[in-house]
């Protein structure tokens, strides 16, 4: 299966909530150092549940297909349901196979999100 | 470099020692900057090591251990002779050009740098070149300046002279730049560093799988290259030494081979190169260099460097016909090797790269180890196409042609 294929790649182009927010309760960003990837990710927080969420920043289709497909999963759950998000719940939301190197570019919106959430600093699946 | 007699390279016949190549369509390998492909005699020799005098080298009083240990040796010379080392003791192996340099760093840099003394460096070194002299100077109190390089991405050799003092003991610089292809003068450099007292160190890791670099005409006080960019196995590089340097320089790493007698509390040192080369060393992959080292002289590097020009100056006019394209380095193909950046506009160079992956052109793209010159040429990242041997006109075409769909396929709706 090609990694460039339709869903992704809309999502490149028309990201969700793309932005930033002018007051956000959390405000996070992270790069990538291998590739220069960077994305922040801005959250409203509201009775422990994720009002809004915006994030910015640049990289390649697949950093930035998975932090707007994120944005879209995230909105409205609860602070304790993000946590609890895998690096298998970001890859069965690609929906492709991704090898050892493009994987991080997918992980990384969820990075940022748990490192700004919680001070996880750690990639997704490298825990412990 | 001079038009020498040679042959032009028969580029069909060399493909057929690659078996890669051997698919339909073939890969278009394009990332020969990071490393290149082996071919079956450089397997082969490793093979027969494997299969036939598989053995520790140096004291064994047997056969097969006496054969590993000429194989080992004459891989040595050959590699002496490539460079045109006066002495073959002045080739030391080690894993790769980074393990070269920080030998000298550690070594050399450890007992003749000081606080104060200043180290100059280009801002298009790998980080290979890079590092290791950050580490020597936060060890020392040394002060790193640096050379810049003109829009055109070529070292700015007006500034050298303000840049280049009595403070300075040590120019680091490399060949050949693995982002730009820029080759550098690197005899004009050691002229001008030996006249203020400053040695040398030559990242050789672009060059000498390309052109024929003689160390005596640069006439450069180290220099490092690696197997694995050469036809080479991966695991085993190189560092050549000016014989009084390497003599004097104290041990890098210590450990088995590399003494003469221990005692409990002391040692006395091997000769060269065996000071340098502690432990078991990587037996296999040296016989492999030493026969990749043969295969590229008898493929002929003048014609290596001749055909790998052609598909340079091919491929810089067939890029320059895709629009938003943005080609990074000397515009004149003479002035650099087969390596070609690039950025096209909107689209990230991962991007780049991941489509022509499913077109079976493999290209690298990111920072390529150089984000100080990242940040000169004020690119997060880059996509680079770099050249070889056995590269064909026709894989040029393919880079071509899958460009083009790449930018189809991202920039569909912004047109």
């Amino acid at each position: 299966m090609n990694i460039y294929q339709e869903e992704l790649l809309d999502h490149y182009e028309n990201p969700s909530n793309y932005g930033t927010l002018p007051n956000p309760d959390i405000s996070h960003e992270e790069d990538n150092p291998l590739c220069g990837d960077q994305i922040r990710m801005d959250l409203l927080v509201e009775d422990d549940k994720i009002k809004e969420v915006r994030f910015c920043g640049h990289g390649c289709t697949i950093s930035l297909a998975a932090a707007s497909m994120l944005t879209e999963k995230i909105e409205g759950k609860s602070l304790e349901e993000v946590k609890q998000l895998s690096k298998d719940d970001i890859l069965d939301m690609v929906g492709i196979p991704l090898g050892p190197v493009r994987i991080k570019c997918a992980l990384l919106g969820l990075k940022v999100l748990k490192a700004g959430a919680y001070g996880i600093n750690c990639w997704p699946g490298e825990e412990e | 470099m001079h038009t020498a007699h040679f042959r032009p390279l028969d580029v069909e016949s060399i493909r057929k020692d690659f078996p890669i190549f051997a698919t339909e369509p073939p890969l278009a390998f394009l990332d020969n900057a990071a490393s290149t492909q082996t071919p079956r005699p450089v397997v082969e020799a490793m093979d027969a090591y494997y299969d036939t005098y598989r053995s520790n080298i140096h004291r064994g009083i047997y056969r097969i251990s006496e054969e590993a240990t000429e194989q080992y040796e004459r891989a040595r010379e050959k590699i002496a002779q490539l460079i045109n080392a006066p002495r073959t003791r002045q080739i030391i192996f080690t894993r790769n050009t980074t393990e070269s340099i920080n030998l000298v760093a550690y070594s050399w840099g450890s007992a003749n740098i000081r606080e104060g003394d200043e180290i100059v460096l280009t801002v298009m070194e790998h980080h290979s070149n890079l590092v290791p002299w950050q580490l020597l100077a936060q060890r020392t109190g040394a002060v790193l300046r640096f050379l810049e390089i003109t829009d055109e991405g070529l070292l700015d050799f007006t500034q050298f002279r303000d840049v280049l003092t009595e403070k300075t003991k040590l120019v680091a610089i490399g060949h050949v730049s693995n982002v730009l292809g820029t080759i550098n003068p690197i005899q004009s450099v050691t002229e001008a560093a030996h006249a203020v007292g400053a040695k040398v160190v030559v990242d050789a890791a672009q060059s000498t799988p390309h052109f024929h670099v003689d160390v005596q005409q640069l006439d450069c006080d180290f220099l490092a290259f690696s197997g694995h960019k050469m036809c080479g196995p991966t695991g085993i590089g190189v560092l050549y030494g000016k014989l009084e340097l390497l003599e004097e320089m104290p041990p890098f790493l210590g450990g088995g081979s590399m003494i003469r007698s221990v005692e409990r509390d002391v040692s006395s040192y091997a000769e060269l190169p065996a000071k340098f080369e502690a432990g078991t060393p990587s037996i296999a992959e040296a016989i492999g260099l030493g026969h990749a080292a043969d295969y590229i002289t008898q493929a002929n590097l003048a014609a290596i460097h001749v055909h790998e020009q052609e598909l340079l100056k091919y491929a810089h006019q067939r890029l320059k016909e895709i629009e938003g394209i943005t080609l990074y380095g000397p515009s004149a193909p003479h002035q650099k090797m087969g390596v070609i950046s690039f950025n096209m506009e909107g689209i990230h160079p991962h991007d780049v790269a991941g489509v022509l992956d499913t077109h079976g052109v493999a290209i690298r793209a990111g920072h390529h180890c150089a984000q100080p010159l990242m940040k000169r040429l004020d690119v997060i990242a880059t996509a680079r196409a770099s050249f070889y041997l056995y590269n064909t006109i026709e894989d040029v075409d393919r880079l071509y042609d899958g460009l083009c769909r790449t930018q189809k396929l991202m920039t569909r709706r912004k047109q």
